[in-house]
């Protein structure tokens, strides 16, 4: 998978349960998950268990606690993938 | 001794097996239009009874309202409840709180009830999950949605409350007793504003129970609008249903002050308990109990039963209604012939259990409001114990003006609540 093809599902999957709709329209790598686009903390274990299924792979708690940017969920589902 | 705080009545919302919103159902009750239809479901799990009341369409329009996140973390009864908060809080022209707001709405809280509530939750997502040995993958949402204060969590935080929150559940009794906390709350003068109400979804979980205990009607699967009977010698027991209620209560002043609309004032409202002697049983009321309700509630208000013109009965169609038309009779001391009319919208819409009283409140008040009284359906076989009390029994709709009108509900626990309201003029 390219790198656009997983930022463009990292982002679908989070974006979902963002609550802050004016941070969706300038997302970026930086772009943090609770603080910018207010995702309430109990959701990142959805957002991680959408992960495992949209891109075929299992992510350890210790990993799932490394993500706190868009950025950070990119480069885990990359290095998971490979 | 201090006059205690008046309370009336803002705000209606609803969703019933025949209407998604209050407009709906005032249409639907003035044409007696049934919401009971078969379920292949029902009949494919083996079920006696194999007909309901579910609202159609309310989650599709669900999805329009509400945000994917909220949706993620709704089940059905919640969202039911959702759908009816949202409709009553904007018809007391309430907004909700902005997201970023600095505090929360602190004098307005919400009691939001259900019997049974989120076995959907728990059929689809958690007894899997656990038999397969999947926990991690139940995610973070089973909690909220199993939670016996599920409903009225949610509602609290889409709206910002800061006052109580809180879910009570007394089985059939749960909606008109939330409306009865609600009130009580207010005349307390621990709030100004109460969302109060219930709801129960249709998970076949919910009503396998009721099958197995053969108090479900199992002799019109051929004929669902036919099939919930009250008040008729071939009342073969109770049709389920589900759906919600929520209405907004006031303090009057807090009302009056925003030049809110008034439905009615609530002039009394008991809760008590049969305790389960004298009659009374885990299933069945104690007259006594029932009748000790009624008196208080119309003590509290101040009325003599004469004012009383209308009465929305809790009339299931089980054994229990001819008792409840005793137990009026007798509390409120008026026989065949002086009885007030009275109705079941449970003919048309089933028993929809925690969300019965609420829904059946809502009811109540548009039939007040609009002048009216909607027919009891399927009754043309009056019960031959109650007899004389037939022609107090609407049996089509028909324009009949109400100033004041009591409703009750009745719940498994021997648990029972009366409350009266009178039109606001």
């Amino acid at each position: 998978m390219e790198q656009n093809e997983i930022y463009t599902n990292v982002v679908r999957i989070i974006s979902k349960h963002a609550k802050n709709e004016e941070a969706l329209k300038s997302l970026n790598t930086e772009t943090h998950i609770i603080n910018d686009l207010q995702v309430n903390s109990a959701r990142l274990v959805d957002i991680v268990l959408d992960f495992e299924d949209t891109f075929n792979l299992e992510i350890s708690d210790d990993d799932a606690d490394k993500i706190s940017t868009i950025g950070d969920a990119v480069k885990l589902v990359k290095e998971l993938m490979h | 001794m201090q006059q205690s705080r008046r309370v009336v009545v803002t705000g209606l919302g609803v969703v019933a097996p025949n209407a998604n919103n209050t407009q709906e159902f005032v249409k639907a009750l003035r044409e007696g239009r049934s919401g009971i239809r078969h379920f292949s479901k029902l009949a494919d799990l083996g079920f006696a009874c194999q007909v309901g009341g579910i609202p159609e369409g309310a989650l599709e329009a669900a999805k329009a309202k509400f945000s994917e996140d909220l949706l993620f973390s709704m089940n059905e009864a919640i969202t039911y409840a959702m759908l009816a908060a949202l409709e009553a809080f904007t018809d007391a022209g309430l907004k909700a709180l902005p997201a970023d707001a600095e505090s929360p709405m602190e004098d307005t809280g919400a009691i939001i009830g259900t019997g049974i509530g989120g076995l959907d939750t728990f059929s689809e997502k958690v007894y899997p999950g656990v038999a397969q040995k999947r926990i991690k993958r139940l995610g973070s949402s089973v909690v909220e949605q199993i939670m016996g204060s599920g409903p009225s969590a949610r509602i609290g935080g889409y709206f910002g409350l800061g006052n109580q929150v809180f879910s009570n559940s007394s089985a059939c009794n749960t909606g008109t007793e939330a409306l009865i906390m609600g009130y009580q709350r207010i005349q307390q003068g621990l709030a100004n504003r109460m969302l109060v109400g219930g709801t129960e979804g249709s998970d076949p979980h919910t009503w396998a129970g009721f099958d197995a205990m053969r108090v479900l009607n199992k002799n019109h699967n051929d004929r669902p609008e036919e099939a919930s009977r009250p008040l008729s010698d071939s009342a073969g027991g109770f049709i389920p249903g589900s759906g919600s209620g929520v209405l907004v209560v006031e303090e009057l002043e807090t009302a009056l002050k925003r030049g809110a609309k008034i439905y009615a004032e609530i002039l009394g409202g008991t809760i008590n308990s049969g305790g389960m002697r004298a009659g009374g049983s885990m299933t069945a009321p104690s007259p006594k109990g029932v009748q000790r309700c009624i008196r208080e509630t119309l003590l509290q208000a101040g009325i003599s039963p004469d004012q009383i013109d209308y009465i929305n009965g809790h009339l299931t169609a089980t054994m229990a209604d001819p008792l409840e038309i005793r137990n009026w009779s007798e509390a409120l001391e008026r026989g065949p012939g002086r009885f007030p009319v009275i109705n079941s919208t449970k003919s048309m819409i089933g028993h929809a259990l925690g969300a019965a009283g609420a829904i059946e409140a809502v009811a109540t008040l548009l039939q007040l409001h609009h002048g009216f009284v909607h027919p009891s359906l399927n009754c043309g076989d009056f019960h031959s114990e109650i007899k004389g009390f037939e022609t107090h029994v609407p049996k089509t709709s028909r324009d009949f003006p109400i100033s004041i009108a009591a409703k009750a509900s009745f719940g498994f626990g021997d648990v029972n609540s009366c409350v009266i309201f009178k039109k606001w003029e």
